[in-house]
């Protein structure tokens, strides 16, 4: 089947088959080998992407039905050289050991962040709840989530190096909470 | 694992989507939100000859008012459900319920509708369905037809759906100023419940006027404990009261008929105390 899908802000037109998985696309069709596979069973969350801003698991969706969206993998964070604010918040609180949840972590994180602009300790468990690290490495995952909010917030920093992530989340919560 | 092969199909309209599932036969399979289905697919617990792709019919998103009721589109995701005002306002047991529901990837996929239609007993919106009287409307060769979510789950992972027929939408009546919980014991984060109790009240002057529960994952679907709440009726919503009616909660086995008690006597506690 033809697909056409926007990763990480260039479409790409391809021939699937209807059974191969995104992650698998991602990985072995576009080299977006930064998208990793944890598990292969829904559980871990190493494989999290963003399907229209908001996140998935890459490995619980068939690439044709990214078909006609925009994907966001952690190689399309980065801007002009400059890592995202969470990628840079978890670079300095030691945020990760082996390294191997970490892209998944980080989507995750930047998804939870577009609806928790300031999130306390449980709030960040319960948002990373569908990603795994089997280094246990969760306190500074906390710290770093939590410290990536501080660099996020609005005036913070100088006004050149702020980031926003608007890029990524496109969120439009339905009506109101 | 890589799933069997299977042809795949993308409806445009509910009429194109039941042609394609009369026309591919029996072995053909909706996906929804995929979210229970490409796992089974991947461990090869199914091999679909086809599957057809509902994702593209927005028409089937979204929650409507419809007088006295919600109009809940299948295809509505688990994250605009937890968002929802209506929801909130009308049917907080679903909201609150749907909070629980594996993990913010899993809930940004995955569908109220695809949900009830997968039916695994463990779900956490078999009950809350079951409690709510909702009401399951499915469009099928032959037209339109709605079935009360007390015929629709009729055994493990299966429902009265037919081969052919598609879930649109489910009518949940309002329950508007009611209050709720939803009680959950599992072993881990993201695990199904052992046993879970979806309640949810309304007090009047003083005294429950109404009560609703729904008990998960204690036999082959969904079980309202119709005992607890004809023993909450009428009553002043006390501990004692509680903890008697929650006594009333069966499964027909032990260690479930402890669970469930307990359980029930929690979910009803928080949802009266609003």
């Amino acid at each position: 089947m033809h697909i056409s899908v926007n990763v990480d802000g260039v479409t790409y037109a391809d021939e699937v088959e209807p059974r191969l998985l995104l992650v698998h696309y991602l990985r072995e069709r576009l080299g977006k080998t930064g998208t990793v596979v944890g598990c292969d069973t829904g559980n871990c969350g190493a494989c999290t992407v963003h399907l229209d801003g908001h996140s998935v698991k890459s490995c619980q969706m068939l690439a044709v039905q990214a078909n006609g969206h925009d994907v966001t993998t952690i190689e399309g964070l980065a801007r002009d050289g400059k890592l995202h604010p969470v990628q840079e918040a978890f670079h300095s609180n030691h945020a990760l050991q082996c390294g191997f949840c970490t892209p998944g972590m980080i989507m995750q994180a930047i998804d939870l962040l577009a609806d928790e602009s300031d999130p306390d300790d449980e709030t960040v468990r319960k948002g990373l709840e569908g990603n795994l690290c089997r280094c246990t490495g969760y306190q500074n995952i906390v710290r770093a989530v939590q410290d990536a909010a501080q660099r996020m917030k609005p005036g913070a920093g100088p006004v050149q190096e702020q980031h926003s992530d608007e890029h990524v989340t496109s969120k439009q919560p339905v009506g109101g909470e | 694992m890589i799933p069997a092969e299977f042809k795949y199909l993308f409806p445009s309209s509910v009429d194109e989507a039941v042609r394609m599932l009369a026309e591919e036969g029996e072995d053909a399979k909706v996906i929804a939100g995929g979210q229970s289905l490409v796992p089974v697919l991947r461990m090869r617990l199914a091999a679909p000859t086809a599957l057809i792709d509902i994702g593209g019919l927005t028409e089937l998103t979204g929650v409507r008012d419809d007088g006295d009721s919600l109009l809940i589109g299948a295809m509505t995701t688990h994250y605009e459900v937890q968002r929802d005002h209506l929801v909130h306002d009308h049917a907080l047991l679903l909201k609150l319920v749907t909070d629980t529901i594996a993990d913010p990837q899993i809930r940004h996929r995955g569908t109220f509708g695809g949900s009830l239609c997968h039916a695994d007993p463990a779900g956490d919106l078999l009950a809350p369905a079951l409690a709510l009287d909702a009401v399951m409307i499915i469009a099928g060769p032959g037209g339109r037809r709605e079935v009360p979510a007390s015929e629709f789950f009729v055994d493990y992972f299966t429902t009265a759906l037919a081969p052919d027929e598609i879930l649109l939408d489910v009518r949940v009546p309002k329950h508007t100023g009611w209050s709720a919980h939803y009680e959950k014991l599992n072993r881990v984060a993201q695990a199904w419940s052992i046993v879970a109790v979806a309640a949810a009240v309304q007090v009047r002057d003083g005294a429950i006027s109404a009560a609703r529960v729904g008990l998960t994952n204690v036999g082959s679907g969904p079980v309202r404990a119709v005992d607890v709440e004809a023993a909450l009726v009428g009553q002043e919503p006390s501990a004692s009261v509680i903890s008697e009616a929650a006594l009333r909660a069966s499964t027909g086995d032990g260690y479930k008929d402890n669970l469930a008690r307990v359980l029930t006597g929690r979910a009803l506690t928080a949802a009266v105390a609003g």
